[in-house]
């Protein structure tokens, strides 16, 4: 592979010491006082000075809505966002329509993905045939499909059935497969509109009890042990969910956990606004879920961060808050929350930004030959560069996004993705998306 | 003001403000000649999602009494579950120059929606809307036990007057219960004690933070605070028994309810004797309220209704046309 050869004067690895690095042929080709000495006389130098270099970023949690809803997100729309946002590889979920619970399906998705060329698209597919939670989806064929499914989710439903769970977290170790559970008893949450509290005592809305995430959670936990299974907690929202997820781990039991952006920053007293921007599943919690949240992820409790971006229509939240879909958009503000929440507090280091936004998930979803890899010489150069300083508005209509459902607008955030490169090709450049073919 | 959506958007001086106004209003509907033209030339469109014949006819009658053009605009039955067809009925109003909106929905949070989703221009009173509010219920409420417990012979409205001091009980479903919601907050802010009481299944989780206290025992409620007001809240149907998904029922059976909360001759004996009894309406007798309390002479529910009208006009008054004036 010959193409244009990229030299990065000034950038900080994981926040540390500036250096120059090298990328050629896809691959990091050299760091330090070497990197210039090497470069081609045509490749191309950009001034990275005061840009942290982060691997690229791996989201487990994507809804690119194709095939089906294509008036909300199609995975080119989707993915272009996810390279803005920083990204080199995403998870999309399966509750498509189709569902991803075939071969067919994931394949399709996978191959859409890499004809956009992007990110890597990675298919989650479904645990049960049409996320019924009733018979298990051909998780072997997709698993042995081009698309190398790993990650198994019915995401947007709760595998509710307790026997079907075990029976998934079993069948998927044959192939180093994975469980990521949307964590919702539905019993507790029928006609659930959002966090069961003093909020939704006053405003009207029918609650969405934390105990209903919990229940789920210690269940699985404790199935995951008994069979030596490797479970995937999607969204964790409340601080009970930290405590039992952190329980489990100290007896050794194989979870993982992620929590969104929006769940470490926004909390339910945005519900009072009526304003279907903020509702999503799980619901807004509490500053103190929120709060626990934070340490979860600062500890290492929670793993990773995911956004579980979630595409939505106008005439889907441009209504009342009861007859609107759930989700919110958070491909592009995903690494300014975190750098936000967590890095400008304090509370975290970039190369600790590094494990939960990309070597982690990358590690859980099992790509991790290509992606989440140390900055060093010989690996692939799917890279993301980020300002740390760079203060910037959220416009809900700037987004590269289909849909605008953004909760942040008019935010400000600190910390901005400048650069992004899959396999050393610019996909953003200066913030701006780069076309496929642009710079081939 | 320029919308009624919630009690909490009443501070205590506009409180009585409603309440006063809806007292001279109450005045003029003893005359005649009971239409005053203080609306002619303003069009208020009853918005109705939800079947409610009674609340209807009574914003419908006020507006009338004002001389408004008044539009009914019944959505139910059309396509509302998708809820597109809110903005788009609000769409049509504004392309009709609706001045007020009175808006009942079965969504909570629909009237928050109307007057600030940027769809319309009109003032938006809430009629009602799912499980959150319904502040003409509660202004009437306050104003029927003002007139009971705090008129005298010289001012029977008891005009200018708040209700610090009274002891009010609300009981039965507060869980699903616009109507206590917006009386905790009024009445709250009037000055009045207020006491939910309910079995555990139908008091909200948040509670804590409502401004009243809560039991689980009506007798205890009747016999240690002596409450100058009861007010029995309707036990929907569909809450009780089982509903065929595995027993969802928010108490064993209607008997045993009945028997726990409901407000039946016995219990009437035991209210201080110049304790008023109150119903939003419509009443299940023999559930939560005997024939003989609802017939009883301390009975004020035949009043509530004729009060609700006066404090409608007092509402679409005070938005419409004080405006106007102050602006004049
Ligand atoms: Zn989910």
């Amino acid at each position: 592979m010959t193409g244009t050869e990229h030299l990065l004067r000034g950038v900080a690895p994981l926040g540390g010491d500036p250096t120059d690095l090298l990328l050629a042929d896809g691959r990091v080709a050299a760091i330090g006082p070497d990197a210039a000495a090497r470069a081609r006389t045509d490749a191309r130098v950009l001034d990275a000075a005061g840009l942290v270099a982060l691997p690229g970023l791996v989201d487990l949690h994507t809804h690119l809505r194709e095939p089906g809803r294509e008036d909300a997100e199609t995975v080119r729309s989707g993915t272009r966002a996810a390279a803005l946002g920083g990204f080199t590889a995403v998870h999309a979920m399966a509750n498509t329509t189709p569902v991803a619970d075939t071969a067919g399906v994931v394949e399709q998705v996978w191959r859409l993905g890499r004809d956009a060329g992007w990110v890597d698209v990675h298919p989650v597919g479904a645990v049960s045939v049409g996320l019924e939670g009733r018979r298990l989806a051909e998780l072997g064929a997709m698993a042995h499909s081009a698309a190398r499914v790993r990650v198994f989710s019915d995401d947007g439903h709760c595998v509710d059935d307790p026997v079907l769970m075990r029976r998934a977290l079993e069948y998927v170790k044959a192939f180093d497969g994975v469980v990521a559970q949307h964590a919702q008893e539905p019993r507790l949450t029928a006609g659930a509109q959002m966090h069961e509290g003093v909020v939704s005592a006053e405003v009207g809305l029918a609650g969405w009890p934390a105990v209903a995430e919990e229940a789920i959670i210690a269940r699985d936990v404790l199935l995951a042990g008994h069979v030596g299974a490797r479970l995937h907690v999607c969204h964790v929202s409340t601080a009970g969910s930290v405590e039992i997820v952190r329980w489990a781990k100290a007896r050794g039991i194989d979870v993982t956990a992620e929590v969104t952006p929006h769940h470490l920053l926004l909390t339910d007293e945005l519900a009072r606004s009526y304003d279907p921007l903020y509702k999503v599943n799980p619901p807004l919690r509490t500053a103190e879920d929120v709060e626990a949240l934070r340490a979860g992820l600062a500890d290492g409790t929670i793993d990773i961060v995911a956004t579980d971006h979630a595409p939505h229509t106008r005439e889907d939240k441009d209504c009342e808050w009861a007859a609107a879909a759930f989700g919110m958009t958070g491909l592009e503000t995903a690494l300014g929350i975190v750098a936000s929440v967590m890095v400008d507090t304090g509370r975290m280091d970039w190369a600790g930004v590094a494990r939960v936004l990309s070597s982690t998930p990358a590690r859980i979803g099992r790509v991790d030959a290509a992606h989440g890899r140390p900055i060093a010489v010989g690996e692939p150069a799917n890279l993301t560069l980020v300002d740390p300083a760079a203060r910037w508005t959220v416009v809900p209509e700037a987004m590269a996004s289909a849909s605008r459902n953004t909760p942040y607008g008019g935010r400000e955030l600190v910390g901005a993705v400048r650069a992004t490169f899959l396999r050393g090709r610019p996909t953003v450049l200066d913030g701006v998306a780069v076309e496929p073919g642009e710079h081939a | 003001m320029k919308h009624l959506l919630s009690a909490a958007d009443l501070d205590r001086t506009s409180a009585i403000e409603v309440l006063d106004t809806a007292a001279r209003m109450a005045a003029t509907q003893g005359r005649e000649i009971k239409k005053l033209p203080t609306l002619r030339g303003r069009t208020v469109v009853n918005l109705f999602f939800e079947d409610s014949t009674r609340t209807r006819i009574s914003f419908e009658t006020a507006a009338k009494r004002l001389s408004a053009d008044v539009i009914n605009f019944s959505a139910k039955g059309s396509s509302v579950s998708k809820g597109e067809s809110l903005k788009d009925t609000a769409l049509t109003l504004q392309a009709m120059g609706a001045d007020a909106v009175v808006i009942r929905h079965q969504a909570s949070g629909a009237p928050h929606r109307l007057a600030h989703a940027g769809w319309v221009g009109s003032s938006v009173v809430n009629a009602g809307d799912g499980t959150h509010q319904h502040p003409t219920q509660a202004l009437l409420d306050a104003f029927t036990v003002r007139r009971h417990l705090v008129g005298t012979a010289d001012e029977p409205d008891g005009v200018g007057k708040d209700l610090t001091g009274l002891r009010v009980a609300i009981v039965g479903d507060v869980l699903h219960s616009r109507v206590a919601r917006s009386n905790v907050q009024l009445l709250h802010t009037l000055g009045a004690r207020v006491t939910l009481v309910a079995p555990p299944t139908l008091v909200p989780v948040g509670v804590e933070a409502w401004p009243c206290d809560v039991s689980y025992h009506l007798d205890d409620v009747i016999t240690d605070q002596q409450p100058d007001a009861i007010m029995m809240l309707r036990v929907q149907r569909e809450r009780m028994g089982a509903d065929g998904t595995g027993g969802t029922s928010f108490f064993p059976s209607p008997l045993e309810y009945t028997r726990t909360f409901g407000l039946d001759a016995r219990r009437m004996a035991l209210l201080p004797e110049h304790a008023v009894v109150m119903h939003p309406g419509p009443m299940n007798r023999g559930l939560e309220i005997s024939a003989d309390a609802a017939d009883s002479p301390r009975a004020v529910i035949v009043e509530q209704v004729a009060n609700g009208v006066a404090v409608r006009m007092a509402v679409l008054y005070l938005l419409l046309a004080k405006e106007r004036e102050a602006v004049a």
